[in-house]
């Protein structure tokens, strides 16, 4: 049971660095009609300026907040460099520009840190684990992240649906032609909302740095789950992407958790061990296939976000 | 169609006869590198020729292709360890193995359209690429090494480098040839028209899902195919043959070469096979160039090389 519950507050904690990145692909989706698949650079380019600017400033939160602030500026640069000349065009179009971006950012990044891969120290206050409830520990930091990013979400909501800008991006999303026809300046919106994109990106990247090692690619794996989670929640649809990072982040950590134990009691010590690890990292494939069949569309279709 | 002398069938026909003429060329040089990485780029021809006939003349993008890669060479490498090496067996195994899974997958994600369907292929082809990595009996993430090529009772040598390129080329000929039939013929006039009109095609009576449907699994088994090839031609296997990089690379060649035809895959399967290995020699970061490159044909070289071509001749 304990066991059980540490394993949930796991799948809780993926699934909040997957909206994250969700959150940022869906938004830039849904308002420029824009497939980027770059998204996962962006992530790492989070993490690899969070270890450069802890190491710098011997900081952890000033080299996070730095991180973040570059990343912003280096996805507003690709914006109006790149990203801007692929609005209105075919969505194989966007697929393969920002594969071609993918190949480039994973290079320049080999070039100026190395093929190694970097560590972010967390500060040791960070180290402890707390009781979440009577006999059951968990890390602080992980317990952090959960907090921290259940409040961007909260953030990115009151942004959205309460504020002026928030307006116009809901405006942009459902008719940009009718906004600039108004008077907004509607590129320089776009710009923000891909630099805002690219900041959430780059916020779950430096987050999960401390974690993780920080290496080459390490945005691609996570930009794919991050794919399953927009097409369960419904591609453009913020509360579906935070439904289903959820869901899936729970789905993928307690199956891989429990799966081996339960294939065991059906099937011989050794089939299980075959099967297990095949079987477990297919579940939220199959959860997004069960989905695709009852609703094509995703749980919650951006008409009614 | 009429066969004139435009520039671009002084190209194709160029194409052809380089293709046809390398062997040669690699006995007489003793350059046996160029003889195996134009097997390769042969072998991704047909790959790419293959994709081609759903994302070009079907309008289906498939984020996913290389799974079938996989698919193809996993069943060659899976039968090579247990001790099946007979071709007349793992070749159609391996093509009934990469239909079935196309079946499967685009019964799935033809409900949907456009992203959508981008996305779910890709997640599909993820999906294959974990499990092959989960596969310890086989290799997991180390691969599988093949250690005898396919054999077909003694009648053909595979490990002949010359002879195992010439069928490949063969292969990819006969891949080309039937490709145009299909698109030419009753059945690739409706899917052509699904691409520009589903809507409209579904009006006047077609049953579009099932077109679309057989397309899919069609393209999927030569794919599969292609994947028999790269195993018995790399005697290697691993997961790495359907990372999601491969289905981007072999977007990238369609593309490149020009969506429109049949031939482009195959031109744009040369350029970007040779064109890499010639960035590599200049310089280890070639990536950094070729990303960008890529860039620049999406914005500026709409219809790829095979387009440029086209227009060449019209003036």
């Amino acid at each position: 049971m304990l066991y059980f519950i540490e394993q949930c507050l796991n799948g809780v904690q993926l699934g909040m660095l997957l909206f994250l990145l969700a959150a940022g692909l869906t938004l830039v989706f849904g308002i420029m009609d824009l497939v980027n698949l770059a998204h996962g650079s962006l992530y790492m380019i989070g993490a690899y300026f969070a270890a450069t600017f802890a190491a710098l400033t011997g900081s952890f939160v000033a080299g996070a907040a730095l991180a973040l602030i570059a990343t912003l500026v280096v996805g507003m640069a690709v914006e109006v460099i790149a990203i801007r000349r692929l609005y209105g065009r075919d969505h194989l179009d966007h697929v393969l520009g920002t594969f071609g971006l993918i190949l480039f950012f994973n290079e320049l990044v080999r070039l100026i840190w190395g093929p190694a891969g970097m560590t972010l120290p967390l500060p040791s206050e960070m180290l402890t684990a707390v009781q979440v409830l009577p006999g059951i520990y968990y890390p602080l930091y992980r317990l952090v992240i959960i907090l921290v990013t259940l409040a961007v979400a909260a953030l990115l909501y009151v942004l959205v649906m309460r504020t002026r800008i928030g307006m116009l991006i809901r405006a942009g999303a459902s008719n940009r032609e009718m906004v600039s026809a108004l008077g907004v300046n509607i590129q320089l919106l776009f710009t923000l909302v891909f630099g805002l994109g690219a900041a959430l990106a780059g916020f779950a990247g430096l987050m999960q740095a401390p974690i993780l090692t920080v290496q080459i690619g390490m945005g691609e794996n996570i930009l794919i789950l991050a794919f399953v989670v927009i097409i369960i929640g419904g591609i453009g649809s913020v509360r579906g992407a935070f439904v289903a990072s959820v869901f899936v982040g729970l789905v993928d950590t307690i199956g891989r958790a429990f799966l081996p134990d339960l294939l065991r009691t059906m099937l011989s010590e050794n089939a299980a061990a075959t099967l297990a690890p095949a079987l477990s990292s297919m579940m939220i494939y199959m959860l997004m296939a069960a989905v695709l069949v009852v609703r094509p569309e995703g749980l919650f279709p951006a008409s009614s976000r | 169609m009429t066969a004139t002398l435009t520039p671009r069938n002084a190209v194709v026909a160029a194409l052809l006869v380089l293709l046809a003429l390398l062997p040669v060329y690699a006995a007489l040089t003793g350059n046996t590198f160029a003889l195996s990485l134009f097997t390769r780029i042969v072998i991704f021809a047909i790959a790419a020729v293959s994709l081609n006939l759903v994302m070009g003349f079907g309008g289906m993008v498939s984020f996913g292709h290389a799974v079938y890669l996989g698919i193809g060479g996993y069943v060659v490498g899976i039968l090579a360890k247990e001790g099946i090496g007979s071709g007349f067996v793992q070749w159609p195994l391996a093509l009934v193995v990469s239909g079935v899974f196309a079946l499967a997958v685009g019964a799935l994600s033809l409900r949907t359209r456009g992203v959508y369907f981008i996305m779910i292929t890709l997640a599909f082809a993820q999906m294959a690429f974990y499990v092959a990595s989960g596969l310890e009996r086989y290799g997991g993430d180390d691969g599988l090494t093949i250690y005898k090529r396919s054999t077909f009772a003694g009648a053909l040598d595979l490990s002949n480098k010359t002879l195992f390129y010439y069928l490949c080329l063969v292969l990819l000929l006969a891949v080309i040839w039937l490709v145009r039939r299909l698109v030419d013929s009753r059945f690739g006039l409706v899917i052509q028209g699904v691409r520009s009109n589903e809507r409209r095609m579904r009006a006047i009576g077609f049953s579009t899902f099932r077109y679309k449907l057989v397309c899919f699994v069609i393209s999927g088994v030569l794919c599969g195919l292609a994947g028999v090839l790269l195993a018995n031609h790399t005697d290697f296997v691993s997961p790495a043959i359907m990372q999601w990089t491969r289905s981007g690379d072999l977007i990238v060649m369609a593309v490149l070469g020009g969506m429109g035809t049949v031939m482009g895959p195959v031109i744009g399967a040369v350029t970007l096979l040779v064109l890499e290995e010639a960035l590599s020699r200049v310089t280890e970061y070639w990536p950094i160039i070729l990303g960008p490159l890529i860039l620049l044909v999406v914005l500026y070289a709409r219809g790829g090389i095979d387009g440029l071509l086209t227009r060449l001749n019209r003036g």
